[in-house]
């Protein structure tokens, strides 16, 4: 047992916290966001050179064989940084899907521009109705000849506006709410018959709303199974949300030190309110809710690597629970803690909050995860 | 970062497992499934067999008694002694004045004492607080003054948990009025059998006798019964009371309680099914069920972090224990009381005798969960908890 990180994982973290402190400070971060896309092409290409675009993929897929244990570095930096850029659509949801799933040709398509930065994705799987729910699909996939037929409407697709490759689930069999019957195809953005309705998010970030109206794909779209790849699809899924529960947990310790400082500095009453102790203990509270979200997210991060699809995913959901419950106290006390200027557009705390609150409502909030666990029979 | 357990750790489990199966007795353990409380004998009997085992104060330096462990061995320990459940040592001898003796003791006290503090021949009890010193612990004003070769003490104590079994106590008392608070405090060590020492219980919410209060009138103590130096008592019990900051999580005890919980509300019906069925009582459990594994995490980091770093600088998380061990404690007896619904009420004076025992199986669950309010209040309270987070860790 040891929660250290190695020698390398020092290194790496030291690595993306210098390049971070460097290049994105709140202000460089409105400049970012003002560019066309809302994000840094600058930013994600230095990214790129120091290797943390090709992460995970294996040395043969040309990237540096990082584990769980990386990301969980890297998704830390990148929340504590406010970043804005596709790292967890391309990256760890893109890259998951072709690492897990993806034929040598088509990780020979894809993965190099990802690597390199030329290349973003993003994951076309939400529907109108179907919430949380991954099986919940009505987009169809129909088979004509060696290719297949894709019609259907996804939404909030992050990053969608940017993507070179869109990655789609759909039905090529059943019923809406059955499991199986599910396939995942690669769709080049500019296909035929896509339409994109862009538009940015309540955190800053883009996303897009997309119809597909007779988008036809060959057989080198499908990924895995075209007729049974939920389990696919809630691996990944599962991943994506090990990386927001390390993301949020770098929000958290932002929010919690930008916070203490504010009220160590700010004074009233002609004495700095953090003397008061009534704010203190909320601090202190803040202080147990992130340690307590930093305990799951390593869990969660091991967890990845359990054999057991059940133990996985019932660990993976109550670590979503605690994250949160936690960033929701630390989010909203944040704000409560700065006063009036907590408000404002215009200080860094009200934007973590608003990130934070939209990781609650990714990939299941804390009552759908709380009730997959209850239904699992718990943890004990 | 490696969750696992390694081979040899997975072994000692199953070691320290099977030790308990096939040595706690029983009806010890039953009892303490059902939340009653043990006789000393009972206690006692158990604590021998620890003792004679080699496991009575697992944690004391080798040299004393102890295993030479590590800290993941230690933390599996507890966690199978708590889980299954089986009487912790007696914590007021191990974990508190024991390794204040082999720490700042003398020699002569360190033979005469520890072995019986490892095998309980002396009941120990704490003399710390006061009516008047509470959270405010240094501002205690039992006397211990110097006539000849002999201490002579004056005060009262309280909240003395246990003390109507005890042999010995260890008091703080105040040898200096001039100097600051905390500066003139010594700790020292007597009879409960002293002439002067009156016990008087305080009955508490549950109905059950576990505090006193404790009068000091003139008891002579022998000069040589100071621990460590004179008016340094209040190091002395910083450095007891940080000592033991893992165990406070009591994750093995939840873990124990939350078995409990399910088993009753699979047994327990509501709306004409067990109530384990009905959602909103499934997902009050998971959502404890969830914050207990984040402890247990929580704890996990702090024992690995003192495996390998040692136990000099502590880990800030280790203050989140605390807080939040108390609070899981208190749900899993708020969801027992649940559970159990109209049956918390009837009231069982004679449970701990046995004398009705049978009759009643819940009988146990309303005085526990009125019992474990005391948890965030003892062991500095979690308000003080929190003081300490904002000053210590957040530098408020």
């Amino acid at each position: 047992m040891d929660f250290d990180l190695n020698e390398e994982q020092r290194l790496l973290k030291e690595s993306i916290d210098g390049l971070l402190t460097d290049s994105y400070d709140f202000e460089q971060r409105k400049k970012y966001m003002a560019e066309k896309g809302g994000w840094s092409k600058t930013v994600w290409l230095k990214l790129a050179e120091q290797g943390l675009l090709g992460l995970p993929f294996s040395e043969a897929d040309g990237g540096f064989g990082g584990g769980g244990v990386e990301t969980m570095i890297v998704m830390e930096a990148l929340g504590k940084a406010l970043v804005l850029e596709p790292y967890l659509a391309t990256v760890v949801i893109g890259g998951g899907f072709l690492r897990h799933a993806g034929t040598e040709a088509q990780k020979a398509a894809h993965v190099p521009g990802i690597i390199d930065g030329s290349k973003t994705l993003a994951f076309a799987q939400l529907e109108k109705n179907s919430r949380y729910d991954l099986f919940d699909v009505t987009t169809t996939a129909k088979k004509k000849g060696d290719a297949y037929v894709i019609d259907g409407e996804k939404f909030v697709v992050l990053n969608g506006e940017n993507a070179d490759t869109l990655i789609v689930t759909a039905r090529t069999k059943g019923d809406r709410r059955d499991k199986s019957g599910i396939g995942v195809f690669l769709v080049p953005a500019n296909a035929k018959g896509v339409a994109r309705k862009s538009y940015p998010t309540q955190d800053g970030q883009h996303a897009a709303d997309i119809t597909f109206t007779g988008v036809e794909v060959g057989p080198d779209a499908v990924l895995g199974n075209p007729e049974d790849s939920l389990a696919l699809i809630e691996r990944v899924v599962d991943e994506a949300r090990i990386a927001l529960c390390a993301e949020a947990v770098g929000l958290m310790d932002e929010s919690l030190k930008t916070t203490v400082e504010y009220i160590k500095t700010r004074k009233q009453f002609g004495v700095a309110i953090g003397s008061f102790q009534s704010l203190q203990h909320r601090a202190s509270d803040m202080f147990v809710a992130t340690e307590q979200a930093r305990s799951m997210s390593m869990f969660a991060t091991m967890a990845g690597d359990f054999e057991d699809a059940r133990e996985r995913s019932s660990a993976i959901a109550a670590a979503k629970v605690q994250i949160g419950k936690s960033l929701k106290f630390v989010g909203q006390q944040s704000i409560q803690l700065h006063g009036g200027i907590g408000m404002t557009m215009e200080a860094k705390i009200g934007h973590y909050f608003k990130r934070l609150t939209m990781i609650e409502n990714t990939f299941g909030d804390t009552d759908y995860h709380q009730r997959r666990v209850a239904d699992a029979g718990g943890l004990i | 970062m490696d969750l696992a357990f390694t081979k040899e750790e997975q072994a000692f489990r199953d070691e320290v497992r099977q030790f308990f199966r096939d040595n706690v007795p029983p009806d010890t353990r039953r009892k303490l499934v059902e939340g009653r409380h043990l006789s000393k004998d009972e206690m006692v009997t158990w604590w021998r067999i620890l003792n004679k085992k080699g496991w009575g104060v697992s944690h004391w330096p080798k040299e004393y008694g102890g295993t030479g462990w590590t800290s993941v061995q230690h933390y599996i320990f507890n966690e199978e002694l708590q889980s299954y459940p089986a009487p912790q040592p007696l914590a007021f001898g191990v974990s508190m004045v024991g390794p204040v003796i082999y720490t700042f003791g003398n020699e002569e006290q360190k033979k005469k004492y520890l072995p019986r503090i490892a095998n309980v021949d002396d009941w120990w009890c704490q003399g710390f607080s006061e009516p008047g010193s509470g959270s405010d612990l240094a501002s205690l004003k039992t006397k211990a003054e110097r006539k000849g070769d002999k201490w002579i003490i004056n005060g009262q104590k309280t909240w003395t948990t246990l003390a109507q079994h005890a042999d010995m106590i260890f008091c703080l008392c105040r040898t200096d009025n001039n100097a600051k608070k905390q500066m003139g405090i010594s700790f020292i060590v007597f009879s409960m059998k002293s002439k002067g020492v009156t016990v008087r219980p305080i009955q508490t919410i549950d109905g059950g006798r576990e505090v006193n209060e404790v009068f000091f009138d003139d008891v002579e103590v022998p000069i040589e019964n100071l621990i460590g130096e004179e008016n340094k008592g209040w190091d002395y019990a910083k450095f007891l009371l940080g000592n033991e900051r893992t165990g406070i999580a009591r994750v093995g005890v939840s873990k124990e309680r939350i078995r409990r919980i399910k088993d009753l509300a699979s047994k327990v019906e509501s709306a004409g099914k067990p109530i384990i069925q009905d959602p909103a009582f499934r997902e009050k459990l998971a959502a404890c069920e969830i914050e207990l594994k984040a402890l247990e995490l929580t704890q996990l980091r702090v024992v690995a972090d003192e495996g390998k770093h040692g136990k000099g600088k502590p880990n800030p998380a280790s203050s989140v224990l605390k807080i939040k061990g108390s609070e899981i404690q208190q749900t899993t007896t708020e969801l027992l009381m649940e559970v159990i619904g109209p049956f918390a009420a009837p009231y069982d004076v004679h449970g701990d005798d046995g004398s009705n025992e049978a009759m009643d199986w819940t009988a146990q669950i309303a005085p526990s969960y009125f019992n474990n309010r005391k948890v965030s209040i003892y062991g500095g309270s979690n308000e003080i908890q929190r003081n300490i987070i904002a000053k210590a860790v957040l530098g408020l």
